[in-house]
């Protein structure tokens, strides 16, 4: 695996990674893949040539700042500001395994700190390394690198430090580093760059200590993005931007019925248009290269094709009565949540809901975009991908290279949202770049296929029965029902991963309120419509579920919704987060014409709450302003962290006002942007975000600024107008300004 | 047939079917990727470029339209060592996050704030409404918009 050439190297410093440093020869049994470039590889995240030191920042940067927060890491026990350094992806390795991603996949909540929740956690890092995987996902990235990125930069810089004591003829003790050099005790200065060959071969004693907080330069400040002059200018480039000699652009279309075979076609008018190169077949359907995407475009319009049927229910309504028969005993996924007597405390007259949620597209403004090259019996992919060592197993799987033969250069994403997790445009690109060998062809899906072909956020129904007594919820028997999307998009990895899918009961079963009686079930209804990650998971159905029946619980009690949530929650960062949003929204304060909504949910183990404000207006409900406030533990970057719940929120909004995948003849009924609108500006209401600090330990935040917004919306929804909506998106039912 | 027209200031001729779309002209014909494709039929902005001053869907205008017209792109706008005062203030205010159709706002922010130097938020909502971001940008662009005017009118 190579680093690009760039500007003088220093020769091949054929360092060990894992012998250099102790720590990382301790925490990996894989090799460090910079090993062998160019450029001395101190290790798998700092490399040092004659222009600079480059930060590895092994997370897919889609949006969500990762690449400048993780490349603070380093540099901060670096004693180097961002501006000097650069930063990128990296190659595709399992040395950059995700071991948080797992750590929370245990049937303990967050809020359980307790000795045997954190030995199972721990243990769950080992199956993570062994697997390998690099995956961007779960709100993982930064409690995942936050001790191993600090630990590579105090280990790069005491490996530089030690060699400029070899080189000066001093203690390392006498030394200190700034500004990208180590300075000497007489003022005297050698910059990284000069002793990083020296530093290449320095094996550490001992693993370096970190910096106290209180000594951060860095991380706990709001720095600029290391990618916003690229993205304000024009000059990022996307893996739809790449462009190299020859290269060929294409586009591809498949079955509409997601999973159908295509069981023929005729390209014979595609063919004879001007600018096409070839039609070729892919899995499911067939791409048109081009000399230009436009041309693919048009030509692929033109191929009739022979639709096989759709191997699920074909219509919404059949999908949804899938949903509702699947509350049976043999489909019960988890209980993972039982307090008390619920089915003792639960008879009589008893409070009964029924909610629902449709299928969900991720729709980045990015399609699906991949570009590859077979040539001299190598395979260079290029791609926006949330799991890269995926691609070399399925690179060296298509063409019968070895998987070293793979090359994999991961590009920013325009969103991911967790699509950008599959592999379907992967294996097409691969299977284009083998018909047209030797020469880079580009595939960029059309938005109609970006819509239509997706892991959707599973459709679900969610269950309430509980009863209210001395004025808060005696007991509360909360069911919920999806496909599995562990089952379905691990599956098309080609993996099964047993037991129950805790993602099917995500944002309901961990949450820290304290009901006497307090169940909380898990049904898997079969495999359909394939489904996905989608942002926030399973919390994102659930929580709306959950924060819905709350507030009506809250209001069939006669108290206050904040007041109620809070006389049930004893977690105290949980209690703060409400807190601190009722005071920020003016809770409680009533303003003519105008109503407040507020909904909680603890996610990847943040947790936020809401408050969503709507006016009625002649043209309808307008959203006038949203308040956030998240515990994050330890916010690294406080101007990032309130981006990312801000923009949680709006794109949780989005589908809660007007996001729904219909299905009909087993094809999605909604193809673009007119059909599944999002937010737009004037919609959007001004949002403020607190960010707090009172958890125990970090916590990732792309993801849990999400599931309370629509839940927060339709308890305003009823504040305002009295009229209590159980079913998303909320816009078939009322209408948005 | 070849057509001519001006791009970012320079005289272009290029020889690709009159019918193609702008969108694609620039970004295959003359490698100039800022202008990004969202969804090919003008339902997203994030393919905005000033036309003759006017902001315009590339999408949505062929070749065969702009022979002789000027075409303005973001590279055109301003660069990373020329900045623009939209995109200076689109980078004070840390406005991009996945970034992919902040190319199409900042056109269309810099179109809104050639014609009307001191928008209302109104105003601003209203010019901005063909624009999506699905990263939830929305309240930054407002604010950069208003930086941004700012800027210009030397306040």
């Amino acid at each position: 695996m190579k680093i690009a050439r760039r500007g003088f190297l220093f020769g091949s410093v054929a360092i060990a990674g894992g012998v250099a440093f102790g720590w990382w020869k301790f925490a990996t049994p894989y090799a460090n893949p910079l090993e062998g470039g160019e450029g001395a590889a101190l290790n798998p995240y700092v490399m040092i040539d004659a222009t600079g030191v480059t930060i590895i920042a092994p997370r897919a940067e889609m949006g969500q700042g990762v690449h400048t927060t993780l490349a603070a890491l380093v540099a901060e026990e670096m004693d180097l500001t961002l501006d000097q350094v650069r930063v990128m992806h990296g190659p595709a390795s399992a040395a950059y395994y995700n071991s948080a991603v797992l750590g929370e996949g245990v049937p303990f909540a967050p809020t359980d700190t307790g000795w045997l929740a954190e030995t199972v956690r721990g243990a769950m890092e080992v199956p993570a390394k062994f697997l390998g995987f690099q995956i961007t996902g779960g709100s993982s990235s930064v409690p995942d690198a936050f001790d191993k990125m600090r630990l590579a930069g105090a280990s790069a810089r005491a490996a530089l430090v030690q060699a400029a004591a070899v080189r000066l003829g001093v203690s390392a003790g006498e030394l200190k580093t700034e500004g990208g050099a180590v300075v000497a005790p007489d003022g005297a200065q050698l910059s990284y760059v000069e002793l990083a060959e020296a530093a290449a071969g320095v094996t550490l004693e001992a693993e370096p200590a970190l910096k106290d907080r209180a000594d951060w330069t860095l991380l706990g400040q709001s720095l600029p993005r290391v990618d916003v002059v690229a993205k304000s200018t024009g000059t990022a480039v996307y893996t739809a931007d790449l462009r190299l000699p020859d290269m060929l652009f294409a586009t591809a279309r498949t079955n509409p019925r997601l999973g159908g075979v295509m069981k023929g076609y005729d390209a014979s008018a595609a063919e004879a248009m001007a600018g096409v190169v070839k039609v070729v077949p892919v899995d499911g359907g067939a791409a048109v290269i081009a000399r230009n995407t436009w041309a693919a475009m048009q030509a692929a319009q033109e191929i009739a094709f022979d639709w096989g049927d759709a191997p699920y229910p074909a219509t919404s309504a059949q999908l949804r009565a899938v949903l509702e028969a699947s509350f049976t005993a043999e489909r019960r996924d988890s209980v993972n949540r039982d307090d008390g007597d619920v089915d003792a405390a639960l008879a009589g007259e008893v409070f009964e809901a029924a909610y629902g949620v449709p299928y969900l597209a991720h729709a980045t403004m990015e399609p699906m975009t991949a570009a590859a090259l077979l040539k001299d019996g190598t395979l260079t992919v290029w791609a926006g991908n949330q799991l890269p060592t995926q691609i070399l197993k399925e690179g060296a799987a298509l063409t019968g290279l070895a998987p070293e033969a793979v090359t994999v250069h991961t590009l920013w994403m325009g969103g991911g949202f967790g699509r950008r997790a599959e592999m379907d445009i992967i294996r097409q690109v691969v299977t284009l770049a083998k018909a047209v060998e030797g020469k880079p062809v580009l595939l960029t899906w059309s938005r109609e296929e970006d819509m239509t072909h997706d892991g959707y956020r599973p459709a679900a129904v969610g269950r309430v029965r509980a009863k209210v007594e001395g004025g808060k919820i005696a007991a509360f028997d909360f069911a919920t029902c999806s496909s599995s999307v562990v089952e379905s998009q691990v599956g098309r990895l080609g993996y099964s991963v047993p037991g129950p899918d805790g993602a099917i009961v995500q944002g309901a079963w961990e949450q820290p309120y304290r009901f006497a009686h307090h169940r909380v079930t898990g049904y898997r209804a079969p495999a359909m419509v394939p489904v996905g990650s989608w942002r926030s998971v399973g919390a994102s159905q659930n929580a709306f579920f959950h924060e819905s029946a709350v507030d009506e619980l809250a209001h069939l009690a006669g108290a206050d919704p904040v007041e109620f949530r809070l006389s049930q929650i004893d977690h105290a960062p949980s209690r703060k987060v409400i807190e601190a949003v009722a005071e920020m929204s003016g809770w409680g304060r009533a303003v003519q014409g105008r109503a407040k909504g507020i909904a909680f949910c603890m996610s990847f183990g943040v947790p936020v709450a809401e408050v969503i404000e709507v006016e009625d207006t002649p043209k309808g409900l307008r959203l006038t302003g949203a308040w956030a406030a998240a515990d994050v533990g330890i916010a690294l970057d406080p101007r990032n962290i309130e981006a990312q719940v801000s923009g949680a929120m709006v794109y949780g909004l989005s589908a809660a006002i007007g996001g729904e995948i219909s299905f009909a003849d087993g094809m999605a009924e909604q193809a673009t942007f007119w059909d599944y609108p999002p937010l737009r500006m004037p919609q959007c209401p001004p949002i403020a975000v607190r960010v707090l600090e009172g958890l125990e330990r970090i916590r990732g935040i792309g993801e849990p600024g999400l599931p309370p917004a629509a839940p927060a919306l339709a308890n305003a929804v009823f504040a305002l107008t009295g009229q209590r909506i159980r079913e998303l998106p909320l816009g078939k039912a009322v209408a948005f300004a | 047939m070849a057509v001519s027209f001006t791009v970012n200031g320079q005289a272009r001729v290029v020889d690709l079917p009159e019918e193609m779309p702008l969108l694609w002209v620039l970004r295959e014909g003359l490698d100039l990727t800022g202008t990004k494709f969202g969804c090919g039929i003008a339902s997203c902005g994030a393919c905005t470029v000033h036309l003759d001053g006017v902001a315009v869907r590339s999408c949505q205008v062929t070749l065969g339209e702009v022979a002789g017209s000027s075409v303005v792109t973001v590279e055109g706008l301003g660069t990373p060592d020329a900045l623009h005062a939209v995109q200076a203030a689109w980078i004070a205010g840390q406005v991009a996050q996945c970034g992919y159709c902040q190319s199409g706002q900042i056109m269309q922010a810099a179109a809104l704030l050639a014609e009307n130097p001191a928008p209302t938020e109104d105003e601003i909502d209203a010019a901005m409404e063909g624009n999506l971001c699905r990263c939830g940008t929305y309240p930054r662009i407002r604010a950069a918009v208003q930086d941004a005017a700012k800027r210009l009118s030397g306040v």
